[in-house]
């Protein structure tokens, strides 16, 4: 603490230049270093955020009106809004558990050993692995003409298109999801997993419970909120996504995403000028709700990570 | 013998009572993911090298053959765009976040936990709604600023900014900030001494994992771009995908094989053989 002291006794003549308010010059020059960054976020972070969640209210000559907002249970909106929790229910749910499987799976290697390193790598990698090209990758698989397509018919003389084409449709976007979830959730949830103690195995051991017990009384409810966590961000990750389900759905706003192109590329989207904003309303309304959620839990599982 | 026997008998008690699934379950689902999630990697690699007579490198080389020069124009042309974007995120990073954070710890440690929450906002705030929000800023500052690419590279700075706090934030842990920068002080040394000779040499793993993030993020970047109808390398990818699915590919390959590398890199980076402090 002295040091620090001494440190800047010695610097104020030189900042301050004068006896009179050391101690305001003092705070006011290192702040002056905030500045830039706050200058920065406001205008390129907090502006549009507050922007984003606010032209929903207002028309295009910028007068006050509820008629966007309304939109939101306009029917047709309703039911995107409900294809996009579902398909982020249902990939949430599905990658979690798959997610959870693995990490299980990896239990039964060393922490320090080579292949948990490396899946723990590769999920860093494929969790990031959104967008575009992940389209890319399953059009080349299980396209028209993809690897997994051709291959099914030719062996097995199975078509995996007996009749649309479900790869540039909502189901379409079940797998591609999957392949950047499953990989979010092992990176989740293996730090709760490998958090169990060996101590609390034991414990049930001697206490004469058995492994079924164990999961019951101590694993679960121990793993649970970790579990719960990981489901509310994959299910935050899905429902924001966008580039995937752009590069493989060309046309129309099966999702909510989908439907803020559709509302920001034509000039009106059921007769209303500025849907787009209500939709981005509702999108980040929920998306706070999960986060929160997300933190809350992550703050319960943190108290058995010690 | 008797060595034996404990061993033998500790590997039994391990076995009742370990958490572990038994190695052959562990082993068959680790075989089927690993080849579920390789399968479409393998068919990205299988389709780029399909040519109408069976497969070849035909598209591979044909990428770099000048008379389609014109065709794939774009596709470099987003690409160069694309690294500029990363350049500039990287310099917001650099030269705005780096310091702020520093400051923050050293001389406001009140403010550190309001800079973590601005930080993760662009997290909650999912890009396609933001840039409902972003249009009209996007508008406003490239008639102030001139050019687009730097307005861009601009927003991209925020996109970056959770990824880039964190690896930042790591690595001002992992070394006593506070007691190297009062020893370089009691010694005379100037802030922006202090700033080039001792944190950016310090920080130097932190501030390389931050910037690698950086162009990961901006190089798949496809929502904003295009929505603001920027030509980035992902909107490029996207455009020439109608006419040549292959090069698309082969784009999109190239792309995740470079990400893939640059995280590689910031795995090895993050966690050090030797300690942080020797410079």
């Amino acid at each position: 603490m002295t040091p620090s002291g001494s440190a800047r006794t010695r610097r104020l003549p030189r900042n301050s230049g004068g006896a009179g308010g050391l101690g305001s010059a003092q705070r006011l020059i290192p702040g002056l270093g905030l500045v830039p960054f706050a200058l920065y976020v406001l205008i390129f972070l907090l502006i549009p955020t507050v922007l984003a969640l606010t032209t929903g209210f207002f028309n295009r000559s910028g007068a006050f009106t509820w008629d966007n907002v309304a939109a939101l249970v306009d029917p047709t909106v309703l039911s995107t809004f409900g294809n996009s929790l579902w398909i982020s229910l249902l990939t949430a749910a599905l990658g979690a558990l798959i997610g959870a499987v693995i990490c299980y799976a990896l239990l039964s290697f060393s922490p320090t050993s080579r292949l948990r390193a490396s899946v723990e790598a590769i999920s860093s990698v494929l969790a990031q692995f959104g967008g575009v090209m992940l389209a890319f990758a399953f059009i080349a698989t299980i396209g028209v003409q993809g690897l997994l397509t051709v291959l099914l018919k030719d062996v097995f003389g199975f078509a995996l298109y007996p009749g649309e084409i479900w790869l540039y449709q909502m189901p379409g976007l079940i797998l591609p999801y999957l392949y950047f979830q499953i990989p979010l959730m092992v990176l989740t949830f293996m730090p709760a997993l490998s958090g169990l103690k060996p101590a609390w195995t034991e414990a049930n051991a001697t206490l004469g419970g058995t492994s079924w017990t164990f999961w019951r009384r101590v694993g679960i409810p121990v793993l649970a909120p970790a579990f719960a966590g990981g489901f509310l961000l994959l299910f935050a990750n899905s429902f924001s996504a966008y580039a995937t389900a752009a590069a493989l759905i060309s046309q129309g706003s099966q999702i909510v995403p989908l439907q803020i192109r559709t509302a920001l590329i034509s000039e009106t989207v059921l007769g209303r000028e500025n849907l787009a904003g209500a939709l981005a309303l509702g999108m980040i309304v929920i998306m706070i709700v999960l986060m929160l959620g997300y933190s809350a839990l992550q703050a319960r599982t943190a108290r058995w990570q010690k | 013998m008797s060595a034996v026997k404990t061993l033998g008998s500790a590997r039994k008690v391990r076995a009742s009572h370990s958490l572990a699934p038994r190695r052959p379950f562990a082993v068959i689902v680790l075989v089927v993911f690993g080849l579920l999630f390789a399968l479409p990697l393998i068919a990205m690699v299988e389709f780029s090298l399909r040519t109408t007579t069976g497969h070849g490198l035909e598209h591979w080389t044909g990428l770099f053959d000048p008379a389609n020069e014109f065709r794939y124009r774009p596709l470099f042309g987003g690409l160069v765009e694309s690294l500029t974007l990363a350049l500039i995120a990287i310099a917001i990073v650099i030269l705005v976040l780096l310091p702020t954070t520093l400051l923050v710890r050293l001389r406001f440690p009140k403010l550190v936990r309001v800079l973590e929450f601005i930080t993760v906002i662009p997290i909650a705030i999912p890009a396609i709604a933001l840039v409902v929000g972003l249009a009209p800023v996007f508008g406003a500052s490239i008639r102030i600023l001139g050019s687009g690419t730097l307005v861009l590279g601009l927003i991209y700075g925020v996109l970056v900014l959770p990824f880039a706090a964190r690896a930042l934030d790591a690595s001002i842990r992992a070394v006593d900030v506070p007691t190297l920068v009062e020893a370089a002080r009691s010694l005379g040394a100037s802030w922006p001494r202090i700033f080039l000779r001792i944190l950016l040499p310090v920080l130097r793993r932190g501030i390389v994992a931050a910037a690698f993030i950086s162009i990961a993020v901006v190089l798949g970047e496809y929502t904003i771009a295009s929505l603001l109808n920027r030509q980035n390398l992902q909107v490029a990818i996207v455009g020439i995908s109608r006419s040549d699915p292959y090069v698309a590919v082969i784009f999109s390959l190239l792309a995740l094989a470079f990400v893939t590398a640059l995280l590689a890199v910031i795995g090895r980076i993050a966690t050090p053989k030797r300690k942080v402090f020797d410079v």
